[in-house]
């Protein structure tokens, strides 16, 4: 029996790599009156769903997915979030 | 004989024909190759022209990577066969771990599309062994990924090798150490975002692109 699981995948420059959109975005904000804002960062969403047996064998499944293809590893970092789909 | 050059055309390159031309103006003999081919016939090297290959779906490279016909060029390329990537061509090698390092947006999110002075920092590459350390070459760049990232360990490394070929002599796009171009450890696969093939006939501005390919055609 396989279950299905919902999938989503933050896909986020890694710390130290500077990010000219986050940077551009940082900058244009107090011009519209929002002040004190820092720290932004502009990655990727992806969201797909992955039958497997069992939450493990989604996970594993989805990390080798983002290893392998949906993430560069050399300037990106991923958030991997599973749940059982509804 | 001549040299075969194989140029490898995805769905979205668009500088294939370009190569091609130049290849042939320099003396050595362009022939196209499709990305669903899996073998390379008899070619002597091969080119991964610029372009959008799968229209840069994902990240720049990340599907042409998969294409069918990357099996038999990282086959090529582990055999000491030269293998050049221009702009994309570069973007889809990193991405394939023939080299390492990545492409990332330009500082300034400009595309660039502009002519760019180059430093030869290697002789140790089938593009620049017929040159000398410390030429400069003048040779468009077009790109809006051409940012070149790497660890600090992989720039010891790139450095320690000899395997940073070009650098700008006026940073363009943010490329960490003003990589403009590497290469492997061997120095028969070679990537570099500027685009030779559009400095190759006096018509277009520069004929320092030629000389680069000259050293692909003569590399036996």
């Amino acid at each position: 029996m396989s279950t299905a699981f919902d999938v989503a995948v933050e896909v986020s420059l890694r710390d130290g790599i500077a990010d000219p959109e986050g940077l551009t975005i940082e900058r244009a904000l107090p011009a519209l009156g929002f002040s004190g804002v820092s720290g932004v960062r502009v990655g990727k969403s992806l969201r797909f769903v992955v039958e497997a047996s069992d939450e493990d064998e989604a996970r594993t499944q989805v990390e080798a997915m983002c290893e392998r293809f949906l993430a560069n590893p050399v300037i990106e970092d991923v958030d991997i979030s599973l749940s059982p789909a509804l | 004989m001549t040299t075969k050059v194989g140029v490898v055309v995805f769905p979205g390159s668009n500088c294939e024909q370009d190569v091609v031309e130049a290849v042939d103006t320099v003396g050595g003999s362009g022939q196209l190759l499709w990305h669903k081919d899996t073998c390379l016939g008899d070619v002597d090297a091969v080119v991964l022209p610029g372009g959008f290959a799968h229209g840069d779906y994902l990240r720049t490279g990340a599907m042409a990577r998969f294409s069918p016909i990357m099996g038999a060029v990282e086959r090529f390329a582990r055999d000491g066969g030269p293998v050049v990537g221009i702009c994309n061509g570069f973007q889809i090698l990193t991405e394939a771990q023939l080299l390492p390092g990545a492409l990332y947006k330009n500082r300034g999110l400009k595309f660039l599309c502009q002519p760019a002075v180059l430093r030869v920092e290697s002789m140790d590459s089938v593009l620049t062994r017929g040159l000398s350390i410390g030429d400069e070459l003048q040779i468009p760049i077009n790109h809006f990924e051409g940012n070149f990232i790497c660890s600090e360990q992989v720039l010891e490394q790139l450095r320690d090798k000899n395997q940073i070929v070009f650098t700008y002599r006026d940073n363009p796009n943010g490329a960490t150490a003003d990589i403009a171009g590497i290469c492997n450890e061997n120095g028969n696969v070679v990537g570099m975002m500027p685009h030779p093939e559009r400095a190759a006939h006096p018509l277009l501005g520069s004929t320092d692109g030629a000389l680069l390919l000259k050293g692909l055609i003569s590399s036996d």
